[in-house]
C-alpha cells in the first residue's frame, strides 16, 4: 500500500517540477507564446488544456486493453479532439469575450503535443489512477509556467495584472511586450533563467 | 483577382508570417532549426502538404459540413482529414520518389501534428476564402513558414562556434532570435 502512494505521488509531482511541458520538455510552446498577453487568457488556456488532458489521459488509460497497438495515435486523436470539441463549444456557449480572445488557438490544442505525449508516454501504459495523477500533475506545471509568462508580459506589457492596473502612472507600458516578439523574448529570458537555475541545483 | 492573390501570397509570406505573427509551428521550428538542409526538407514538406489541405479542406467544409450542418464537427473532422492526407502523401512519395522520400525522412508523419497545418484548415471557413483563394493561402503559408525556417538555419549555422552563456544555448537562445526576427518582420506590416 505505501509502496503504491509512493508510486502515485512521484507520478503527480514529476510533472510540477522535473517534467513542466513548456521549459523542460519544450512542447506546447504555440499556445505558451500565443495566448499569454495576458495573465486571464493564460489561466484560460491552462485551464483548457488541464481539462483536455486529465480527460484523455482517464480515457486512454482506460481503454489501453482494447485499443490495438497499430492504430492507437488515430485513437488517441480522436479522443483528444471531442475532448478540446467540449472546451471549445463550452466557451463559445459561457465565456464568448474569453473564446474570442483565444480565436483559433483553442481548437489548436488537438495538436498540443503535451498531450499526445503524455497519452502515448504514460497513460497508454498505465492504470486509470496513475494517468489521472499524471495529468494533473502536467496540469498545475503547464499552469503556473503560463501564468508566468502571462503574468510577466501583463505586466511589462499593460502595466497590470489580471486586468487590474498595478503599476502607477508613472509606468511607460513596453508595448512590445504584448506585440509577437515580446512573447520570443519572454519565453526566451525565462527559459535562459530556469537553465540556470537548474544548474545551479 | 491576379492582385488579390499577390496580395494574399505575400500578405501570408511577410505579414502573417505563421511562425512570427501566430506562433505556429514553434516545436519543429526549434527542433530543426540547427542544420540547413534539415530546415529545407521540413519547409518543402510542409508547404506541399499545406498546398494540398487548403483546398481539400475548403471542399469537404463546404459541401459535407455545411451542406449536412455538421460544423460542430469541424475540429475532429479538419485533424482526420490531415492525418490521412499526411498518410497519403507519404505513400505516394514512398513509392513516386525514393530519394526525396529519404530526404524527408522522419519530418514526413511528424506533419501531422504540425499547428500550422490544423490553424491554416481552421481559418479556411473563419476568412470565407474561396476555392482558389484558400489554395494561394495554403501555398504562402507553407513558403512564409520555410522562409523563417531557412532564415533562423542560416543564422544558427553562423552562432554554433559563438562563445554564449551556457544556459541561453539551445531553445533559449533560439526564441530570443527568433523575437529579433519577429521584431524586424513587423516592419512589413506597412506594406500592403
Amino acid at each position: 500500500m505505501n509502496e503504491k502512494t509512493a508510486t502515485l505521488k512521484k507520478d503527480f509531482l514529476f510533472g510540477l517540477w522535473q517534467n513542466v511541458p513548456p521549459f523542460r520538455l519544450m512542447l506546447g510552446l504555440c499556445a505558451s507564446l500565443a495566448v499569454t498577453g495576458m495573465a486571464r487568457n493564460s489561466l484560460a488556456m491552462a485551464l483548457s488544456v488541464a481539462f483536455v488532458l486529465i480527460g484523455s489521459n482517464v480515457a486512454v488509460s482506460a481503454l489501453r486493453r482494447f485499443v490495438p497497438d497499430s492504430v492507437r495515435i488515430p485513437v488517441f486523436v480522436v479522443i483528444i479532439a471531442t475532448f478540446v470539441t467540449i472546451v471549445d463549444l463550452f466557451l463559445r456557449g459561457w465565456f464568448p469575450p474569453l473564446s474570442k480572445a483565444m480565436g483559433p488557438y483553442v481548437p489548436l490544442i488537438i495538436v498540443n503535443c503535451i498531450i499526445l505525449g503524455r497519452a502515448e508516454a504514460f497513460a497508454f501504459k498505465n492504470p486509470v489512477l496513475n494517468s489521472l495523477l499524471d495529468a494533473v500533475g502536467h496540469s498545475l506545471g503547464y499552469l503556473w509556467a503560463l501564468l508566468l509568462i502571462g503574468c510577466i508580459r501583463e505586466l511589462l506589457g499593460y502595466g497590470s495584472l489580471f486586468g487590474i492596473q498595478v503599476l502607477g502612472a508613472w509606468f511607460q507600458p513596453w508595448v512590445i511586450m504584448i506585440l509577437p516578439p515580446g512573447a520570443f523574448l519572454t519565453l526566451g529570458a525565462v527559459l535562459g533563467f530556469f537553465n540556470l537555475v537548474s544548474r545551479r541545483r | 483577382m491576379l492582385k488579390e492573390i499577390v496580395l494574399l501570397m505575400l500578405g501570408s509570406i511577410l505579414i502573417n508570417n505563421f511562425v512570427f505573427a501566430y506562433f505556429l509551428g514553434t516545436c519543429p521550428y526549434l527542433g530543426v532549426t540547427d542544420k540547413l538542409s534539415s530546415s529545407l526538407s521540413l519547409g518543402a514538406a510542409t508547404t506541399f502538404v499545406m498546398t494540398l489541405t487548403a483546398p481539400i479542406v475548403w471542399l469537404i467544409n463546404n459541401y459535407l459540413l455545411v451542406r449536412f450542418n455538421l460544423i460542430f464537427l469541424q475540429n475532429v473532422t479538419f485533424i482526420l482529414v490531415i492525418a490521412v492526407l499526411v498518410q497519403l502523401v507519404e505513400m505516394f512519395i514512398r513509392k513516386t520518389s525514393p530519394v526525396l522520400y529519404r530526404t524527408l525522412g522522419i519530418f514526413l508523419p511528424l506533419i501531422t501534428t504540425n499547428c500550422c497545418i490544423l490553424f491554416l484548415a481552421i481559418l479556411i471557413p473563419i476568412r470565407e476564402y474561396s476555392l482558389v483563394t484558400s489554395l494561394f493561402f495554403g501555398i504562402g503559408s507553407g513558403l512564409g513558414f520555410m522562409l523563417a525556417l531557412i532564415i533562423m538555419a542560416g543564422i544558427r549555422e553562423e552562432l554554433s562556434l559563438a562563445d554564449i552563456p551556457p544556459s541561453l544555448k539551445g531553445a533559449p537562445l533560439t526564441l530570443i532570435l527568433a523575437g529579433l526576427i519577429a521584431l524586424s518582420f513587423m516592419g512589413f506590416a506597412g506594406l500592403l
